[in-house]
């Protein structure tokens, strides 16, 4: 494992978090989505990527917290996964940063136990905290977690 | 690996099915020189390209096979006894090889001795059974004037070295006498790679897509300019569309020809005779449904020759030819292609499957009494049957008849079997041509749009004003709509998606006729637009399990709309049952109960005043008929109803005949006779019958309700099936293919297949 990793960072209702860079496959501005009726509430709808069709995951909904107001259009975050490209829909896109291993702690325990289960730990940055997020784990909910609002 | 040595298994893989081909139709026709010329020159190249890679193994085994086919070829011996499975068992061993060099890339540790010393056994044995012409001596004769080119040289040089007798006789005449036409072939064709094809194929799904949104700008803008390209772009991406299709394309003739070797390898083993027919083998499929059919293929014919086909002795004894008729058959029907596999063997006795099933659990004897042997046949394609006395090698393990059924149901299609004992059995499979585009009705549901697939559309009906209001008849909770006459569940989309109910009732109502697993039912939406070709999209994982949608798709403007599945809402909707449970015989039979699942009855009160449940998916229609209009034949009633004569039997009466009729009693009923029209009107239950249609006369229809079915206790008279509580009476549940034949034995008489 390398000293240095590089996040794509994201803000959510305040809070800064981060995705490993390379599962990262684009970022797109607000899209319409065709909602999925009876899917769980964290999947906001289907888009039109290039002609694939991707589902969007409110990142907000997933880690328990409160849903975006409604005049903050979400970003399209599009990860790779094991099933394809999943969007995840953040407030704001952030930048790319190079976070050294050292700074890297466990999940802290003041974070909520909906979203310690996603949050692999964080990096200690001078100004705040980067969580990191488990993309693997934050598309997954067939185990009901995803029910949770 | 080398080019040259994939090169190499590639063709060889080819020429290997060829082979077995052949070899098979030389054993039949032992005089057909050309077949017999094929086999030489491709054990032959065969043997060649291995000196020349450097295969000895495959090379030494090739070799003899070749010495051995020189010989036939020349006439010195003639092809009968154990030539052919020596022969095939070289096709065997070659293909050993091969996959062990595409593994390893060496030719693996089997040692082939044996073989090989057989072959030269057979190569060896004197020319006395050709008998009449006197063989040349072999080793008197000159070896050919050498004019050969490599490989053939090589092969003179391992034939010196292999002590073979016959080895001489190799050239007589030149083996290359089919290269031009080879050298044809290969110019006009060439191999593709399947990935490739998949993504030519996706990427012309995106041009439909792009090509729709374009057509939609273009109308929209009404440019003539623009116009024109439009539509030219138009039917160049039809005919694009059509063409990428065409190429993932095969013809079925491509997995049906290992069958004549499978045949042959089965009948032997069976000590069976079996002759293979084959109509229809270029009827072509998507390469990914031929791919998914080849397993129930294969495990079908296998059963046909081990369980259908009976002993040559068996089938004489019958009065049939010793030989057994298999019969393959592939043609396109209704936008379907349809794969018969039929024998004239031994049948599927019904009586046999039903102890079996009933043994095994799958049925109660109840059940199997109400079954009629059509729908007991089709028991062989429940998971974990099998009928076999003895398992073989082929076949029997009762594992294989379900994976068909789910292989098939997997790629969109159907299967039915029909057996006559003593006679055969036919199984009919139905596939769709493809899978990737398909036509597509859009309709609107509270502002989204969804497709529904054409193939499950019947109509469309809207319903104006006041008939919007009340065209729908609501009966605690289960709407219908009298669609000429017959009662067709409705079933609301926003209601079913859990959308918001409140936008509707406006100034119609648009239903949308849907066909489910046989059963009908209408689908009330808030819009529909046209139909269109639309690209099936898969959903990701984990908006599968809500059991809606069969998938997404892109429409003209870009944006996505979900693909209803038709079945999975008619079960979400209880218009049928569940997915599993469809195939059980008591959901299906003629009787339809299902007890302890939900499940919509139509109450009536009969004439007697008692009242009788009948599930409503038995019922074709109700209908009134004035007194004046009763005919009698016989002692029974009758009226003529839409071009038939409709038999009318009161329940009544007849519940009374059956419960005479157990207790051994014949006697007339007369007290009754003619009770039937005493009213001025008769209100009748239409029910479908193999010949047609009855009409139970009932006093009065009460209501339709849907309940979940508990039986509180045994039926208490004959003709009853059993007794429920429904809205908090006693309701019997009636028999109706008993009390039918107690009136009248052949309404219920399977019509024969012409």
């Amino acid at each position: 494992m390398a000293d240095e990793h590089q996040y794509c960072t994201f803000f959510l209702d305040g809070h800064y978090f981060g995705i490993d860079v390379l599962k990262v496959q684009e970022i797109i501005r607000f899209q319409q989505m065709t909602r999925v009726p009876l899917a769980p509430p964290v999947v906001r709808g289907l888009i039109n990527l290039r002609g694939q069709i991707v589902m969007g995951i409110d990142l907000r909904r997933r880690l328990g917290l409160k849903d975006r107001p409604a005049d903050l259009l979400p970003v399209n975050v599009v990860v790779q996964t094991d099933d394809g490209a999943v969007s995840l829909l953040v407030d704001e896109i952030g930048d790319v940063v190079e976070v050294s291993e050292k700074h890297f702690e466990p999940p802290p325990q003041t974070l909520r136990a909906s979203a310690r289960e996603l949050v692999r730990g964080a990096y200690k940055l001078p100004e705040r905290l980067l969580l990191i997020l488990d993309t693997d784990r934050a598309v997954e909910m067939d185990n009901g977690r995803g029910r949770d609002k | 690996m080398n080019e040259i040595v994939r090169e190499f298994l590639l063709e060889t893989h080819e020429n290997l099915a060829q082979l077995d081909l052949d070899l098979v139709t030389l054993e039949k026709e032992p005089t057909e020189r050309e077949t017999l010329a094929r086999v030489f020159r491709t054990l032959h190249t065969v043997k060649g390209t291995a000196g020349f890679l450097g295969l000895p193994k495959l090379q030494t085994v090739s070799h003899a096979a070749e010495n051995l086919l020189s010989r036939l070829r020349a006439g010195e011996l003639a092809f009968q006894g154990d030539i052919a499975s020596t022969l095939l068992t070289v096709v065997d061993a070659v293909r050993a090889m091969l996959a062990s060099i595409e593994a390893t890339e060496n030719e693996g540790s089997v040692e082939y001795g044996e073989l090989i010393q057989s072959l030269e056994r057979l190569t060896r044995e004197n020319a006395g059974p050709v008998g009449v012409k006197p063989a040349a001596p072999p080793r008197a004769e000159p070896p050919p004037p050498s004019v050969r080119s490599g490989p053939q040289e090589q092969q003179t040089a391992a034939m010196a070295a292999l002590p073979s007798a016959a080895g001489q006789s190799l050239s007589l005449e030149p083996a290359d006498g089919a290269e031009p036409r080879a050298a044809a072939v290969s110019d006009s064709s060439i191999r593709v790679d399947v990935g490739l094809l998949n993504k030519l194929m996706n990427l012309v799904g995106e041009l439909v897509l792009a090509r729709n949104q374009i057509m939609q700008c273009s109308a929209a803008q009404g440019d003539d300019g623009f116009f024109g390209p439009v539509q030219r772009l138009n039917q160049l991406t039809t005919e694009l569309q059509a063409g990428v299709m065409k190429t993932r394309m095969q013809p079925i003739g491509n997995i049906w020809a290992k069958f004549p070797r499978l045949v042959r390898d089965i009948s032997v083993a069976c000590n069976k005779k079996v002759r293979l027919e084959m109509e229809g083998k270029e009827t072509e499929l998507d390469r990914s449904i031929i791919e998914s059919i080849r397993d129930p293929l294969t495990h079908l014919v296998r059963n046909a020759i081990d369980h259908g086909i009976e002993t040559p002795a068996d089938r004489e004894a019958r009065g049939k030819l010793p030989e057994g008729r298999l019969s393959l058959r592939a043609f396109h029907e209704g936008g379907k292609v349809i794969i018969e596999i039929s024998d004239d063997g031994c049948g599927i006795d019904p009586v046999r499957v039903r102890d079996k099933a009933i043994a095994v659990k799958l049925i109660t004897p109840e059940q199997a009494a109400r079954m009629s042997d059509r729908e007991i046949i089709n028991l062989i394609f429940m998971p974990g049957f099998s009928t076999a006395e003895r398992v073989s090698n082929f076949s029997g393990r009762g594992v294989g008849m379900d994976v068909v059924r789910t292989n098939i149901e997997k790629v969109g299609g159907s299967v039915d079997v029909d057996s006559r004992l003593g006679e055969g059995t036919t199984v009919k499979m139905k596939i769709p041509l493809t899978l990737a585009i398909i036509p597509a009705l859009t309709v609107t549901s509270d502002g989204d749009r969804y497709a529904i697939p054409q193939v499950s559309l019947l109509e469309l009906v809207r319903l104006e004003g006041e008939q919007g209001q009340h065209g729908i008849e609501d009966i605690h909770g289960a709407p219908v709509y009298r669609l000429r006459g017959s009662l067709l569940p409705i079933v609301y989309l926003k209601e079913q998606l859990q959308l918001d109910h409140s936008t509707g009732a406006n100034s119609g109502l648009n239903i949308v006729v849907l066909q489910a697993d046989e059963r009908q039912f209408g689908l009330v939406v808030d819009e529909i637009h046209d139909t269109e070709e639309i690209v099936v999209k898969p959903l990701q994982k984990q908006l599968k399990g809500i059991g809606l949608f069969a998938g997404a798709t892109i429409m003209g403007d870009g944006k996505v709309a979900l693909i209803l599945d038709v079945l999975g809402l008619a079960q979400r909707a209880h218009v049928v049952s569940e997915v599993r449970e469809r195939s059980t015989p008591s959901k299906t039979g003629t009787s339809g109960i299902i007890v302890g699942d939900r499940q919509t009855v139509l109450v009536c009160a009969a004439r007697d005043g008692s009242r009788i449940g009948i599930p409503l998916s038995l019922v074709a229609r109700l209908e009134e008929f004035p007194s004046s209009s009763l005919e009698r034949v016989g002692s029974n009633h009758v009226v003529q109803y839409r071009d038939e004569i409709l038999p009318l039997i009161d329940v009544a009466r007849a519940l009374r005949q059956c419960d005479r009729a157990a207790a051994g009693s014949h006697g007339a009923d007369r007290d009754d006779a003619g009770e039937i029209n005493d009213l001025s009107s008769v209100q009748v239950v239409v029910y479908a019958v193999p010949n047609g249609h009855v009409g139970l006369v009932v006093r009065e229809i009460v209501d339709v309700v849907e309940e979940a079915i508990v039986t509180r206790a045994r039926a208490r008279r004959a003709g009853v099936l059993y007794t429920a509580v429904i809205q908090g009476r006693v309701t019997e549940f009636i028999d109706i293919e008993k009390i039918v034949r107690t009136v009248d034995p052949e309404l219920f008489e399977y019509p024969t297949p012409a």
